[in-house]
């Protein structure tokens, strides 16, 4: 495999408010990989994604992206962020196209779209399986579209690496299965990917390592482990994903 | 009759003054609707006294004076916004109450204006729109609309998305402050025709009164300065020929605009949600389309 770093992170320390978040993270993403960063609630892993691209400062500790230390990183546009929301709607009205547009400012920053800016958007609309919605409203949408519309937006700069924060949460079953394809096709042309997940689910047979943590601290970095929680059993299947939740009924109260 | 007022010199500068507020108010209100700070307009409204008492005080132009403590304003609110922790809203309560209390204070230190002066910048006037305010008007609201539309796709995605727009590159900040400092500008373009205490509706209710029809930000856009200056207009020429005061007639007409639209949408919305209905319907559960899982339940554990 190739050895280059994309993301590097080294003794990262920070903290919410007096509360140590992270305390002292290292975590390396190379060329081509596709590392998962697991956790429990409040174990860090958001903060941890958030610090990388820069929205959380560290208090102690080094960040490169691209082998650039990150105070100097300026060519955004290799990297693709997927933020962790529930909506890609705001307080007006916009359509999935325009959404998506909104990430390819990346690369096109003041200047006006060319062509190519937005056959890219197009392009990247396409690639979650929204062609078809491409003019419709985003409140129109169900919950996994919002997801596939934010990863589209991602997509739109044409990134070297992908960044999403639990980018299957609330993700109905189509859907998953959607982003799970469009995501092995860019892995498959050489994308770089970081993703926090909750369980590794039908990402599994994706992710090469594996980086969980634990109250701010990594405590495996690695194959992905064996397990993590029920969902996270390799093998589990995720036909029904709720039903190892459910309580048994007993018939005494249903 | 009609002839008669477009010859009068002062309705033909109201007209003029009220076309570009109903431009400039719902293409700066958009963003801070979509970023969900429709109340932004009224807070600078409020800080914007301060500047008309200051411009009484110093016999300066009022609407100049405004333009500069309602963009000093605004740029606080941004900052308090930014950096601010849990007491953000108290700082901006003080803000707002602050300025309105000055503007009342220093009309009245400055023996030249009064409060029923006042009263003509908190709800508009006609009558009062000089030669000297129609130059402001045009330069502030040529600004508003170079910024408005120049950027859009830019402030597009900083409204939508703040945190996205960051990891684009694109210097949030100094967008952030831009929108802020537009806004200050409109209020004072404004200010004239609706008044400072109703300024904020004209930025609010046409944006609300176009997205009951739209499906895009282009042609919510579009449409609410449509409405803008249709609902301008036309309280300027209402208040003409029954003497009530324009801002008022303005405002009560956005808000019919907004009665109306909603009341056409909802035929609209249940057409759509039937047609939509009626496409998944075809396919029944189980055999969706792209949801290939097989039709039995099998759980495995």
């Amino acid at each position: 495999m190739n050895t280059e770093q994309v993301i590097s992170v080294q003794g990262a320390r920070a903290v919410l408010g007096s509360r140590p978040v992270l305390r002292g993270v290292d975590l390396t993403v190379r060329r081509g990989e596709v590392v998962a960063l697991l956790g429990a609630n409040g174990s860090g892993k958001s903060t941890a994604v958030r610090s990388v691209i820069g929205q959380v400062p560290l208090t102690e500790g080094r960040i490169e992206l691209f082998g650039t230390e990150l105070r100097r990183f300026r060519r955004w546009q290799r990297l693709g962020y997927v933020p962790q929301r529930t909506t890609a709607a705001s307080g007006v009205p916009a359509t999935v196209r325009e959404v998506v547009a909104a990430g390819r400012l990346a690369r096109s920053r003041f200047g006006l779209p060319s062509r190519g800016d937005r056959e890219a958007v197009r392009r990247a609309i396409g690639l979650v399986g929204l062609a078809d919605r491409a003019g419709d409203s985003v409140s129109a949408l169900s919950g996994g579209q919002h997801q596939r519309v934010l990863i589209a937006r991602a997509l739109a700069s044409e990134p070297e690496l992908l960044i999403m924060d639990e980018p299957m949460a609330g993700v109905d079953l189509a859907s998953q299965e959607v982003l799970a394809g469009t995501l092995r096709e860019q892995v498959a042309a050489g994308t770089s990917v970081l993703l926090v997940l909750h369980e590794l689910g039908p990402l599994e047979p994706l992710i090469d390592r594996a980086v969980v943590l634990r109250e701010g601290c990594v405590v495996h970095d690695g194959p992905p482990p064996e397990a993590v929680g029920q969902h996270a059993l390799p093998g589990h299947d995720h036909v029904h994903p709720h039903a190892a939740d459910e309580p048994l009924r007993t018939g005494l109260l249903t | 009759m009609m002839l008669e007022m477009l010859q009068s010199p002062f309705m033909q500068r109201a007209l003029l003054a009220a076309l570009l507020v109903g431009i400039t108010a719902p293409a700066v209100g958009i963003y801070l609707v979509q970023r969900r700070q429709a109340l932004m307009g009224d807070g600078i409204g409020h800080v914007a006294m301060t500047g008309v008492g200051l411009g009484f005080l110093m016999s300066a132009n009022p609407i100049w004076m405004a333009t500069l403590v309602s963009v000093l304003g605004a740029v606080t609110m941004e900052l308090i916004r930014t950096y601010g922790r849990t007491r953000g809203d108290i700082a901006l309560a003080m803000l707002f109450y602050g300025g309105m209390a000055g503007g009342v204070l220093l009309i009245e230190l400055s023996g030249t204006g009064t409060t029923a002066n006042l009263t003509t910048y908190l709800f508009g006037s006609l009558s009062t729109v000089s030669d000297g305010d129609l130059v402001a008007i045009l330069l502030l609201a040529a600004f508003v609309v170079l910024v408005s539309l120049g950027l859009r796709r830019q402030l597009f995605a900083v409204s939508q998305d703040e945190e996205f727009a960051r990891v684009t590159g694109l210097p949030v900040r100094a967008l952030n402050l831009l929108v802020a400092v537009t806004a200050a500008v409109t209020v004072s373009v404004a200010m004239r025709v609706v008044g400072l205490l109703l300024v904020s509706a004209l930025m609010v209710v046409p944006v609300a009164a176009a997205q009951q029809l739209t499906r895009s930000f282009r042609a919510t856009y579009a449409l609410s300065v449509g409405i803008g200056v249709v609902v301008a207009l036309a309280g300027t020429t209402t208040s003409y020929y029954q003497d009530v005061p324009p801002g008022a007639t303005i405002v009560m007409l956005a808000i019919a605009a907004f009665i109306a639209l909603t009341a056409l949408a909802a035929p609209l919305a249940r057409r759509r949600a039937r047609a939509a209905e009626a496409a998944t319907a075809e396919a029944a559960c189980g055999t969706a389309p792209g949801n290939g899982r097989p039709p039995a339940d099998d759980v495995k554990v």
